[in-house]
């Protein structure tokens, strides 16, 4: 299926721009007149691909994250975060709640909260080479006044 | 990383306000830490009123006050839990293990 609407973004690995990214994605979702807790919910699932990117993806240096953003004629709304980094051994393993290579300072509950809060959570990763989180979220359709 | 404290008896009420993501959490962790270890409170009452947005980060911070009052032989309470914060840390379980308020 084509989307209805499309916008892309790239930005630096810096931790400031986790507002940004989130704030971005709410921003678009807007057209489709969400919920506040629609939201919500996607400013936080954006906020828990965006921080990956920055602690794991490039932990020594920074790079480049891709936020794309697509709208669908269903009310769909599909995010999709990309990196260039270091990528994930064991996706499988790192989806599981609580599991974290970040220590004491994370949770370990950002690929929990992502498939939670979304609809559909896609992760593709490939070591050395990058990883590309895809989620998909359809916002409910309101009663007009 | 805005953190309001008040001390009144053995108890240390900290206020913590605006977003607490990645990008704010090493600082809002470190100078929750200090206050706590300054004040050696009983009980450690983090009132999140003022908390605009909150991610996973947010639940590492809430833990790891949780187990440093739990060294000191204290309990904690979360106070004024805004919607969208809740629904992160009920995510982790974290409703089942500090008592709160919403």
């Amino acid at each position: 299926m084509k989307p209805v609407n499309e916008a892309k973004i790239t930005f630096l690995s810096r931790s400031a721009n986790e507002g940004f990214a989130r704030t971005a994605a709410a921003c678009f979702a807007a057209q489709l007149d969400p919920t506040l807790d629609e939201i919500n919910d996607i400013k936080t699932a954006v906020s828990e691909a965006v921080t990956n990117c920055i602690v794991h993806a490039y932990p020594e240096a920074l790079g480049l994250v891709t936020l794309r953003l697509r709208l669908f004629e269903d009310n769909v709304l599909e995010i999709m975060v990309k990196d260039a980094g270091v990528g994930i051994p064991d996706v499988e393993k790192a989806r599981k709640p609580l599991f974290t290579t970040g220590g004491d300072d994370r949770s370990g509950m950002g690929f929990t909260i992502m498939e939670s809060f979304m609809d559909k959570l896609k992760v593709r990763s490939l070591p050395g080479k990058g990883t590309t989180v895809t989620m998909r979220r359809r916002i409910s359709r309101r009663l007009q006044a | 990383m805005p953190v309001q404290c008040e001390e009144l008896g053995r108890v240390l009420t900290a206020s913590v306000s605006g977003e607490v993501d990645h990008h704010a959490a090493k600082a809002l962790m470190n100078e929750l830490n200090r206050r706590v270890d300054a004040a050696l409170p009983g009980r450690l009452e983090l009132d999140m009123g003022g908390v605009t947005f909150m991610d996973s980060s947010g639940i590492a911070v809430v833990l790891r006050s949780w187990k440093r009052m739990r060294q000191l032989g204290g309990s904690m309470t979360l106070r004024a839990v805004p919607p969208q914060a809740a629904k992160v840390l009920k995510a982790a379980g974290v409703d089942k293990l500090i008592p709160w308020e919403e």
